[in-house]
């Protein structure tokens, strides 16, 4: 590992559709957390860095690794990109127990060859997160959150150099989500690495960012300091968003943010 | 008031009576015939049928090349339905379509066609001929028939299976560093196993019964291209209690690989059953 946190540049554009996607991303050592309206694009763009979706245009640099330069021609297969993903329901694979989930992502990597060695590695990790007592239970036999450190573990084991965190806490209940948010925010604390972070809900992004970007429409409509968003809103949606004691989004509002909806804000 | 009572409840008996009445005759005629089959002449008549000199060639044949049909669908079939269902090719639509056309176009067309591509006479049959292979009527041709005509339920069964497969697992399962071959042989394959395995059945069920391409394009020849199907209709000649016993092979078969089925599509709900979280 570098001793400098490495940098995660995006700039893309796609067809999503109803819009286009055009966005522009720095991200460093501070956690990104990438909030709008529902539908504004925020899961495309996150699937955009990771090479799930075709782009018209890009260039997504890691560190000094050219991931993506659409001029030159060059577009790494996801595989190959170093990206740990965590969708909203974690991704585990249900036909393989915890500790073989984990040592799927070692297998990816190559290393180590022995089997053996490879369960012995992946324990390591569970047991790193304090899971080694849920190595052979299957996926389905785990409750939200223990998923979630589960997942969390195996993408670490693939050694990724930047995360990206679809609505880490969507899917877990209200206890779940206090816990698994204090332990997402320690762990991305302690790795340093490149985060974004997809989210509708202000408490995870109080937890867990240091900077907001407010994506409407597939644009950028506003990016800053946690702290400047939250004291002055530049648009309606991060307005609602930061006055709301609800996550914005899912019960109190769907479907796209009519600007003329919030006008009176 | 009570005449539009009456006139309800009578309503309500006339809309039993004609329920119960359509789906009853239905089932009896569905059912009647395999009574017929299981108990017409008496078990000695048909112990009789199963000793007679067509039976175990057929059988023989029959398993040998059923068997042989579903390993060659399922091998190619496997990677052309990972592809079918992963494919934003607008073609791979239609190609889903054709591949189904063998379903709905009776068997004999089907045998015709091969004829006519594969035969003697037919459009590559000549160039298969100089390389000193001519595949109708042979054991080959017997195999031809029966994938050509059961390959479609597993094509479905396994483009299904693909297609339903969770993208995000596929998705996470890449950026986690997987190969196109280790997402293919670790994630999707086991994920979609229990459905290519009720498609592989379906397939075997329809390769065993195939009849019309097998009579075109392989014959009737006891011993070399006469499959149980083929046999039944040469026994019906015979001696209908033979025709009866050949046909309750067929049946047991059947009714055994549908009680496996379901047995194992429980298992399935069961193991699939969500988490409480």
């Amino acid at each position: 590992m570098s001793a400098a946190p490495p940098h995660l540049s995006v700039s893309v554009g796609a067809e999503l559709g109803p819009f286009l996607l055009q966005a522009t991303l720095e991200v460093g050592a501070e956690p990104l957390a990438l909030v709008g309206p529902n539908g504004s694009g925020k899961t495309s763009l996150l699937l955009a860095i990771l090479g799930l979706i075709k782009l018209e245009r890009g260039r997504i640099l890691l560190g000094d690794e050219v991931l993506v330069d659409k001029d030159r021609g060059i577009e790494r297969p996801t595989e190959e990109r170093r990206l740990a993903y965590l969708p909203q329901d974690f991704g585990l694979f249900p036909h393989l127990t915890a500790v073989e989930n984990v040592a799927f992502a070692l297998a990816c990597g190559g290393l180590p060859t022995s089997r053996k060695e490879r369960r012995a590695q992946a324990m390591t990790w569970l047991d790193r997160f304090g899971l080694g007592s849920l190595a052979n239970r299957s996926p389905a036999q785990l409750s939200g959150g223990e998923r979630q450190r589960i997942a969390l573990a195996r993408a670490l084991a693939s050694s990724p150099k930047a995360i990206l965190l679809d609505e880490p806490t969507a899917s877990l209940d209200v206890e779940a989500r206090i816990e698994v948010r204090a332990f997402l925010a320690e762990s991305i604390r302690s790795l340093g690495l490149p985060t974004i972070l997809v989210t509708h809900d202000i408490m995870d992004v109080e937890a867990l960012a240091s900077r907001v970007v407010v994506l409407e429409r597939g644009q950028v409509a506003a990016c800053g300091r946690l702290r400047d968003i939250r004291e002055a809103p530049p648009t309606p949606f991060a307005g609602k968003l930061f006055s709301s004691p609800m996550p914005v989004g899912t019960a109190a509002i769907s479907g796209p943010v009519n600007d003329g909806q919030f006008r009176h804000n | 008031m009570i005449g539009r009572f009456l006139s309800r409840t009578t309503s309500r008996n006339l809309y039993g009576v004609v329920m119960v009445g359509l789906g009853g005759t239905l089932l009896l005629f569905l059912v009647l015939p395999f009574v017929a089959l299981l108990i017409d002449g008496g078990p000695d008549s048909i112990l009789r049928g199963l000793g007679c000199a067509l039976t175990w060639p057929a059988m023989r044949l029959s398993l040998g090349t059923s068997l042989i049909s579903v390993g060659l669908v399922v091998l190619g079939g496997t990677p052309l339905a990972w592809w079918l269902a992963r494919s934003r090719w607008r073609s791979a639509r239609w190609l889903e379509i054709l591949l189904q056309l063998p379903v709905v176009i009776p068997p004999a067309v089907g045998g015709i066609a091969l004829l006519l591509a594969f035969g003697r006479r037919g459009l590559f049959g000549g160039v298969l001929e100089r390389l000193g292979w001519s595949p109708a009527f042979s054991f080959v041709a017997v195999v031809m028939a029966q994938v050509f005509v059961s390959a479609p339920f597993y094509m479905q069964a396994a483009v299904q299976a693909f297609g339903r497969l969770d993208r995000n697992l596929l998705a996470v399962g890449r950026s986690l560093g997987a190969s196109p071959p280790r997402l293919f042989f670790q994630v999707a394959l086991p994920l979609a196993r229990p459905w290519l395995i009720g498609g592989a059945a379906m397939t075997w069920a329809r390769a065993l019964g195939e009849f019309g391409a097998t009579l075109m394009f392989a014959g009737n020849m006891m011993g070399k291209t006469q499959t149980l199907p083929l046999a039944i209709y040469t026994a019906l000649e015979l001696d209908i209690h033979t025709a009866q016993a050949l046909s309750l092979l067929l049946v047991a078969f059947a009714f055994a690989l549908l009680l496996l089925l379901r047995r194992f599509n429980r298992n399935l709900e069961v193991s699939r059953k969500p988490a409480t979280s």
